[in-house]
């Protein structure tokens, strides 16, 4: 009887400290930074640079948000993660969120209980061979002896598409990007799959890029979206407004360099709401009205960012493709901030 | 008058659980005993609620869910489409494998090393204490993965092997391709082959015992209890008149003959790697070992070695010095001193803290995803756990799995402990 009254009560308790846990934006307010999960290290997503500070696609992600809420892009503690580890940080709380090239799954939504927040980047997955193999296809690639970076959805579709066709492949799997790297330079595989950006990217840091090309072949849809935990639907929205604002501020043409005279109003309300000199959605977030001029001045909006990180000016030379604004026939479309 | 002569009664009060030394024992440690029992409730009733919070209750149904990926280095048939079960099969198998293989290279390699220490060569007796302080002194994922980059790096590639200038060149005869993806060897196929036994049909735990192999293994056990009969005659003739019969060359050919005859039977031959003129795949046939494969198994043989090595001297050690010069006396030479003398009285001491060196050396092979192994800690503790999220459920099995195979390894080097136990008599 005692005891289970002490078992009731420690029940409680534990239940307790999980509904305390459940408020993200608290913790992340209280802690003043903001733990963000990245790669390992993808030059142009997620790689910390000659002085070691983080930079890249996802990192200006993390940055942002951390100045939406705390005010500063650099408030944020980046942890790396590999394909692996990188759900087991997040369900446990290690990381209050993740923007780790990670694709938008059913299963990962539904029965991993994550929220994915919206699409930062539409990728699919590719191959890239040595030029010298002299394939041109993925069709060709029978009996290919493959690497792959275990633990993503990658490794799933590999085996479905070499199913699907009917050709034979060898597996070879990975932990990170850059042993997958040092093996197919080596020739221990003769191909390397993963996303066709995370294979540009790759391809650029190589001594010659010119060497390797990347098949036509994209042979899965991988929206890749930053994730929170399941369940706290305040920390979510921060997150996916965050996003939604340096899209939009892409599609208004609000940019790093001109957010803050906007922001002193202009003649059109959808603009001034995101930048906070009309309404009260800051507060509807439990933030300030300011969140989104702080976010937008960290990197620039959407297509700044991505200029800067991935765009067709840097190495790694990605072309906006599906990822430009739906105004331009691409697929990024935020809902209107109202 | 009257005079108190009987002491005074012990009347048992609460305090005595505490302050009397007979009782003081036996209360701390039903305290402690409490404790503990209320403490793990703790933990599994907070973990319970958690998950149940989380809304991921404990549930094992994801076993029968289709795997979805491809294993490369494998014992069984095995493909995408098969369950998170069978996969998480195969890794056991592959851990088994390297861990029998390693274990297997560890004791040859350490007892050479450790007697070679004690040699009176001091170039060799010098060399094998640097090898010992080396490896036993560097953290062994640092030498699966330096052994993988070798291996990787120094090899060459399979589109090496062809073309019209090729720079690589099978070895023995053409029957071995070293590469850096792994090694081909020759494959073992019988031309007059008996077929597979299929178990369990065609359902998940599908399971094809190849009739070669058993006939193999039976006339093997058949020559083994034939050779045992003649030993046994010899024994016994040994001990009527003295002098024991030469049985060598008779239990050999007990051995052998039968097995060759099962060969011939079958139509045993070897197929070796080929190559192709494709730059995909160019060698084709045989059995590849991946590299992998080989980098774990060499990496966990040279690192355990090195403490077997330290084990076999001090087993040697323990024995006292009189032996060796006794035996000396009677006129038997040094290398047949070691072997029918020192070593069968070092077992004694060598094979308990032998047992948990194998114990070690199986645990540290679930390091092998740092080369890609797909052993059970990469299945079911890698890419099962991370497709289902079922992190919890992975990895209790998981230490279950591995619990088992060290329980079992224990047992089997108690029962052999227990066979070289001196026998007093």
């Amino acid at each position: 009887m005692k005891k289970s009254v002490y078992f009731g009560v420690l029940t409680v308790a534990s239940l307790a400290a999980g509904a305390a846990a459940a408020g993200t934006l608290d913790d992340v307010k209280a802690r003043g930074k903001l733990n963000c999960g990245v790669t390992t290290g993808l030059v142009g997503f997620a790689a910390p640079d000659a002085n070691g500070v983080w930079e890249g696609f996802d990192v200006a992600l993390c940055r942002a948000v951390a100045a939406a809420v705390l005010g500063d892009g650099n408030s944020v503690e980046f942890v790396p993660t590999t394909g692996k580890t990188r759900f087991t940080a997040l369900a446990s709380g290690e990381i209050d969120m993740l923007a780790r090239n990670t694709t938008w799954t059913f299963s990962r939504d539904v029965d991993l209980k994550f929220e994915f927040v919206g699409v930062n980047y539409y990728d699919g997955q590719g191959f890239m061979v040595p030029k010298e193999l002299g394939v041109t296809s993925a069709k060709d690639l029978d009996g290919a002896t493959v690497c792959i970076q275990t633990g993503t959805t990658t490794e799933l579709n590999l085996a479905d598409f070499f199913r699907a066709n009917n050709i034979s492949y060898e597996p070879v799997p990975i932990e990170t990007n850059a042993e997958a790297q040092q093996q197919y330079l080596a020739g221990a595989c003769d191909v390397y799959t993963t996303d066709a950006s995370g294979l540009a990217a790759t391809r650029a840091t190589f001594e010659k890029p010119g060497d390797h090309i990347l098949l036509p072949e994209i042979i899965s849809k991988e929206p890749l979206a930053p994730l929170v935990r399941h369940g706290d639907s305040e920390w979510a929205d921060v997150v996916r407004w965050t996003l939604n604002a340096l899209i939009s501020a892409e599609e208004y043409g609000i940019t790093k360099a001109n957010a803050e005279e906007m922001s002193k109003g202009s003649d059109n309300p959808e603009i001034n709401r995101i930048l906070g000199s009309e309404g009260t959605l800051g507060e509807m977030l439990g933030l300030d009205n300011a969140w989104a001029k702080r976010a937008i001045m960290v990197g620039g909006n959407y297509g700044e960012i991505f200029d800067a990180n991935i765009g067709e000016s840097t190495p790694i030379a990605l072309s906006r493709g599906l990822n430009a604004q739906w105004t331009k026939g691409g697929l990024l479309y935020s809902p209107p901030f109202r | 008058m009257t005079t108190i002569t009987e002491a005074p009664r012990a009347q048992f009060r609460l305090s005595m659980l505490l302050y009397d030394t007979r009782y003081r024992s036996g209360t701390i440690q039903i305290i402690a005993l409490f404790g503990f029992v209320l403490m793990a409730g703790w933990l599994i009733s907070n973990t319970m609620n958690n998950l149940a919070a989380l809304g991921k209750p404990i549930d094992f149904g994801f076993f029968a869910e289709p795997a979805s990926y491809d294993i490369n280095q494998r014992l069984l048939d095995y493909n995408s489409r098969d369950t998170h079960l069978r996969a998480a099969f195969i890794g056991l198998l592959n851990t088994l494998v390297v861990a029998v293989l390693g274990c297997i290279t560890a004791t040859v390699l350490g007892v050479l090393i450790g007697v070679l220490r004690l040699s009176k060569n001091w170039l060799v007796a010098r060399l094998m204490t640097i090898y010992v302080e080396l490896f036993r002194n560097v953290p062994v994922l640092l030498w699966i993965v330096f052994t993988m980059a070798i291996l990787i790096e120094s090899l060459p590639q399979p589109r090496d092997f062809i073309g019209d200038a090729p720079t690589a060149f099978m070895g023995l005869f053409n029957s071995i391709a070293a590469t850096n993806q792994g090694t081909w060897l020759p494959e073992v196929l019988f031309s007059r082959s008996l077929g597979n036994l299929h178990l369990f049909g065609e359902a998940r735990l599908r399971f094809d015992v190849s009739l070669d192999l058993v006939a193999i293994l039976v006339a093997l056990g058949i020559g083994i209890f034939g050779a045992r009969i003649v030993s046994r005659r010899a024994e016994r003739i040994q001990s009527e008149t003295g002098v024991r019969p030469k049985t060598g060359i008779i239990n050999f050919l007990i051995i052998a003959l039968p097995v060759l005859v099962v060969l011939v039977a079958l139509g045993f031959y070897l197929d070796g790697p080929h190559l192709t003129t494709r730059k995909l795949k160019p060698i084709e046939g045989g059995t590849l070992i991946r590299n992998s494969l080989i980098a774990l198994w060499l990496a966990l043989s040279l690192y355990t070695a090195a403490f077997i090595a330290e084990i076999v001297r001090a087993g040697i050690m323990a024995i006292s010095h009189g032996q060796t010069e006794a035996a000396a006396a009677l006129g038997i030479r040094p290398g047949r001193i070691m072997r029918l003398v020192i070593l069968p009285q070092a077992l004694r001491v060598i094979i308990p803290p032998l047992i948990s060196n194998y114990l070690n050396l199986t645990k540290n092979s679930s390091l092998a995803i740092a080369v890609g192994y797909m052993d059970i800690t990469g299945t079911l503790g890698g890419i099962t756990l991370n497709q289902t999220g079922r992190e919890l459920e992975c990895i209790l099995l998981l230490m279950l799995v591995y619990l088992s195979i060290s329980l079992s390894i224990s047992a089997v080097m108690n029962w052999y402990n227990e066979s070289v136990k001196l026998r007093e008599r």
